[in-house]
């Protein structure tokens, strides 16, 4: 094939995105043709590689939740408002995610519900900051996201800070763990996580006798947890997803050791109860915000999502209140654009299916409920509910 | 008519010559603005990280098109220079060793740009020094292993002392400065307002042109002869009384050189790095972009990089609207049909075109003879 | 000691795994001389078919005994199928291309089998169903489980049939000619292609035959399991000697005890500055060492190498 012929193709191809995006715009058009005012929501979660199944499940959550308002036709601003959705890939590449970012705010989107990681959160975060858009993150947990100053800048999950603290107190105080052994997988997410709960445990009394790593791509763990076997502890918690907690609780099991198991909400799925089989039994997790069962609607929200999509993974509630909270928030201030409706944000108090929510003067949840939960006879049982705002009275 | 074009480009005299390099700049200069007007601002991040590739790419062409040296763990060099950056353009020490430090270091870009390059530099002849000895796939596993050292070691210097702040990475990073202005705002210039993407486009501009200089220069000159020498028989260069050893090292000393440029352009860009950003899989990628544009010729590198940063991109965008207009609905998730035509890109190309989109007309000379199949 | 002892045990029955890995890996570049990097994604695709297959026939209420040898013929028959469609689509045609042409093939193939994969099986991890009763036996304190013993005792199996079949039968003797020169074995009349396409399928059998071992031991299946497997397997060969069949075991059970020794005593060994998360660096720092010294590798002969 002469040169000549690939840039003719390279120029067809060209020019071909050029119709397709063309034709792409006018599909959206005809939406706002019949007379509704069109809102457009961006999300961003790794669709691909091996997170893709929690960032499936973050857009579930958004869609569904954009369905219903759809469906309830609201109206704001003396409009009938359609909110339109738009899912990007961001690969769990800080790179991608600027890109995508970029993309959203191209596309004039009023609100990012986004991005999943902490590693990708962070720099998309200055773009929309710079372009005034409100960003509510459903899971990036670094306390580095709202530490930026960005006005722009909310989340709908405790941040490590916060879910390690109560961690590492319970499993001093409530389990009376002494000597605990410490794995994180060296993301973003799990060093942060098992940095605090040491934080936590140590001023409670305990004595953190193993510090050992693994990665997020790891299925053999028996090395590290041979070595942990050494300092006989009576905890072990691990900071990390479930892909690696499933397979290592089972690891846990096959090497007898004696200890109690303990994790994160990056735990607390279905997909760590089928992974680690009868080793799960007794493993301790936790997750921000109060049981889905005791939440006004929060049962139903589940029965839902299962009906249209599948077992909720891990944060498509959040995901879900996130995208609420912002709709309470333009309806408050019963406008959509971004300069409007970011004060009434600030200030919301919305009953989401996860907890009551607020933001405190940084963007973080306020008070930030964190509920232990432990798996009996195969499935996520809550045990309590620690630092929880009562449902706010109407 | 594009082979006239070609004809022109490559035999035609010094005036036309300068008459296509003119209007190449101008395309170039008004690139931004046109792809903004058309495509959205989006595309001009897109075209500025096409050009961090590009300079990665002729770095890494430098290595493996012109001394043959396979490596795949080329973006460590991108990681050095982009760290150096991080540390000193941002409050990290300062939070880190407030003893030492106690309003951080914040250099400017340009003095610590220079800098980064040395150091980056300084790490390829630290990987080229063990490595001397090895050829192909066993250089490429060692290289390999070289850059998921780097990158492991930036993952987990947070503890004993916070040096990297491990995979939280490091944040706030300042943005890069032309004396007192910031690139990382609008600016007017003559009543026309210069996003901050467009100001980041010319100075990316700026420094892949000089990239591609130096490139230019280093395959015409004595070295660039002597690594290309080695490339095809290095026993016979040696005969011929080329050092090897020392070219090679500045082979590769050269290579990280351009990749710590680009490392530092980044970090300033982006205003964070992680870890997660010098993953093996890009490694890889700016390998594809060198072999699939064309090992050794600088055009085909180009092409290459161009073709991989904004590929994915263009499935982005196309991959809905292109099912809705075939189907009428979206049949396939998105995502997974995107990646799945980028490698089967991969795989086409490569078949049409096994010497490279664009190759060098050495190469082509080899390719053409019986005995082909020795890089 | 029993800590010491486990710690042997985990690293050779991690080594076995990649030295199942590697062996695919080594019999493709002894005969072409080439990296196949999708290789891995085959491993992936073998756990994945045998996983569906096993899962369906469960279902069926065929008895678990009978499943699993059924289901992993049917993974190996896949695999042979699709290592044959890889070689001809993707690598015969560069056979004379420079030599860099087929990896960026073979990075596009994995690229596409990921996907694929991903369309067909989803983006969640796959648990393994517990089939045997997995025992544990307790030797000198030190714990191995059923499924731990037949991966080791499999592996070198497979090495020594290998080993059979390459130095002892006419195939085997056709493959010794096409490695040694491609032309002159033509000349003698050896079908060079099918020979090829052979090795291609025997590889991917191996990769099959891993996958499953693979996803049974750590009880899951994932479209994304294959490419680290795949990297690591590709390091041990390398260790090793590519090319050679003892090479890849001897690389795979040392880099799995490089492993698991190095998470195990880094830590005590640097007085606590580094741990086990520079696991990694450890075994590359190793397989540097090693390649320093000897250049092609522990059992790789020293020839002059084509660069």
């Amino acid at each position: 094939m002469p040169f000549h012929s690939v840039l003719t193709r390279l120029l067809f191809v060209a020019v071909s995105i050029l119709i397709l995006s063309a034709c792409g715009k006018s599909a959206s058009d005809q939406a706002a043709a019949s007379g509704d005012l069109v809102v457009k929501i961006g999300a961003a979660a790794p669709l691909t590689g091996n997170q893709a199944h929690i960032g499936k499940d973050n857009e579930s959550g958004t869609r569904m939740a954009i369905d219903e308002a759809n469906a309830k036709g609201l109206v704001i601003g003396g409009r009938k408002v359609h909110f339109e959705l738009i899912s990007e890939d961001d690969q769990a590449d800080p790179k991608t995610a600027t890109i995508v970012a970029q993309k959203l705010v191209d596309n004039k989107v009023s609100a990012i519900i986004g991005h999943l990681n902490s590693g990708t959160t962070i720099p998309a975060s200055k773009i929309y900051s710079d372009n005034g858009i409100v960003q509510i993150s459903p899971s990036a947990t670094a306390v580095n996201y709202t530490a930026q100053g960005f006005k722009t800048a909310f989340r709908v999950m405790a941040n490590d800070a916060q879910q390690g603290r109560v961690l590492g107190e319970y499993a001093a105080k409530n389990l009376g763990a002494k000597k605990i052994a410490v794995i994180d997988d060296r993301t973003a997410y799990g060093q942060g996580l098992a940095d605090e709960f040491i934080k936590a445990a140590q001023a409670n009394g305990a004595q953190i006798v193993a510090r050992e790593y693994t990665n997020d791509k790891a299925v053999d763990f028996t090395a590290v947890l041979t070595a942990v076997k050494g300092k006989q502890p009576d905890l072990l918690f691990y900071g990390g997803m479930d892909p690696q907690a499933g397979p290592m609780a089972k690891q846990i099991k096959a090497l007898a050791l004696k200890l109690k198991f303990m994790m994160g909400d990056g735990g607390y799925t279905p997909a760590f109860i089928k992974l680690a089989g009868d080793a799960a039994e007794g493993a301790y997790a936790s997750l921000p915000g109060v049981p889905l069962a005791k939440m006004p609607g929060g049962k139903e929200f589940e029965t839902r999502f299962v009906a249209k999509y599948q077992p909720i993974q891990l944060y498509a509630p959040y995901c879900y209140d996130a995208v609420n909270v912002m709709i309470a928030a333009m309806q408050k201030a019963d406008s959509v654009e971004p300069a409007k409706y970011l004060p009434a944000l600030a200030n919301v108090s919305h009953d989401g299916v996860t907890a009551n929510i607020q933001f405190d003067g940084k963007g973080d949840l306020k008070g930030g409920a964190i509920t232990l939960y432990q798996v009996q006879q195969g499935k996520w049982q809550a045990l309590e509910t620690l630092g929880a705002i009562a449902p706010a009275a109407h | 008519m594009p082979n006239a074009l070609r004809q022109f480009l490559t035999h035609g005299g010094k005036h036309q010559r300068q008459v296509m390099f003119w209007l190449l700049l101008g395309a170039l200069l008004l690139l931004p603005f046109i792809t903004d007007a058309l495509l959205g601002r989006g595309w001009v991040r897109i075209a500025d990280f096409a050009m961090l590739y590009i300079m990665l790419a002729l770095g890494l062409n430098i290595v493996v098109g012109y001394a043959g040296l396979l490596d795949l763990g080329y973006i460590a060099f991108f990681a050095v220079g982009a760290y150096c950056y991080a540390l000193t353009g941002s409050p990290h020490l300062a939070i880190a060793f407030p003893m030492l430090f106690p309003d951080g270091i914040h250099l400017s870009f340009w003095i610590v740009l220079p800098l980064a390059a040395l150091v980056a530099g300084g790490f390829g002849v630290l990987l080229g020094a063990p490595t001397l000895r090895l050829r192909g796939d066993y250089l490429a596993i060692v290289t390999l292993g070289f850059g998921e050292i780097i990158r492991i070691f930036l993952n987990n210097l947070n503890a004993p002392f916070n040096l990297t702040n491990g995979p939280q990475g490091i944040s706030r990073i300042d943005p890069i400065r032309m004396g007192d202005i910031s690139l990382n705002a609008t600016q007017g210039i003559f009543g026309i307002a210069l996003p901050s993407v467009h100001l980041y486009f010319y100075l990316f501009l700026a420094f892949t042109a000089l990239v591609i200089v130096i490139s230019q220069r280093l395959e015409k000159s004595r070295i660039g002869r002597a690594w290309m020498a080695i490339r095809e028989d290095e026993i016979a260069a040696s005969a011929m009384g080329i050092n090897t050893r020392n070219l090679k090292l500045l082979a590769f000393a050269m290579g990280a050189m351009f990749g710590g440029i680009s490392g530092t352009l980044f970090a300033g860009f982006q205003g964070f790095v992680s870890p997660e950003s010098f993953s093996l899989m890009e490694s890889i990628m700016v390998l594809c972009m060198v072999v699939l544009g064309g090992m050794g010729n600088i055009a085909g590198v180009i092409l290459g990089g161009v073709l991989l940063a904004i590929l994915p991109e263009i499935l982005r965008h196309s991959v809905v609207p292109l099912q809705q207009a075939l189907f009428g609905k979206t049949l396939v998730d998105p995502e997974s049909l995107r990646m799945l035509l980028f490698g089967g890109a991969l795989i086409v190309m490569m078949l049409y075109r096994p010497a490279g989109l664009w190759p060098s007309r050495v190469r082509r000379r080899e390719l053409d003879s019986d005995e082909a199949g020795v890089v | 000691m029993e800590i010491f002892l486990q710690q042997i045990i985990n690293g050779l029955v991690q080594g076995s795994v990649y030295a199942l890995v590697a062996l695919g890996y080594t019999m493709v570049y002894g005969i072409l001389g080439l990296i196949n990097f999708a290789h891995g994604e085959v491993v992936m695709v073998g756990a994945m078919l045998a996983l569906s297959a096993l899962t369906a026939m469960l279902g069926w209420g065929v008895p678990p005994l009978l499943a699993l040898p059924l289901s992993l013929i049917l993974a190996i028959l896949g695999c042979m199928a699709l290592g044959y469609s890889i070689e001809r689509v993707a690598y015969r045609p560069l056979r004379h291309a420079p030599r860099l042409a087929p990896l960026i093939t073979a990075i596009g193939v994995s690229i596409v089998l990921q996907n694929l994969a991903m369309m067909i099986w989803g983006r969640q991890y796959h648990a393994f169903p517990q089939l045997i009763d997995n025992q544990s036996h307790l030797i000198g304190g030190a714990i191995i489980n059923d499924i731990q013993i037949i991966i080791f005792v499999m592996a070198l199996a497979i090495m020594a049939s290998l080993m059979v079949v390459v130095h002892r039968t006419r195939l085997g003797r056709a493959m010794r000619a096409v490695a040694e020169n491609q032309h002159a074995a033509q000349l003698m009349g050896v079908d060079i292609n099918r020979v090829i396409s052979v090795t291609f399928m025997l590889g991917s059998a191996l990769a099959a035959v891993a996958g499953l071992m693979v996803s049974a031991n750590y009880g899951l299946a994932h479209y994304y399991m294959g490419f680290l497997l795949g990297l690591k397997a590709f390091t041990a060969a390398v260790l090793g000697g590519i090319g050679n069949l003892r090479g890849a075991m001897l690389g795979g059970l040392l880099l799995g005890l490089i492993e698991s020794l190095g998470a195990g005593y880094i830590g005590d060994m640097t007085g606590g500055f580094l741990g086990s998360n520079y696991q990694d660096v450890f075994a590359f720092f190793v397989l540097i060492a090693v390649l320093v010294f000897r250049p092609s590798g522990l059992l790789g002969e020293r020839i002059a190498e084509r660069a």
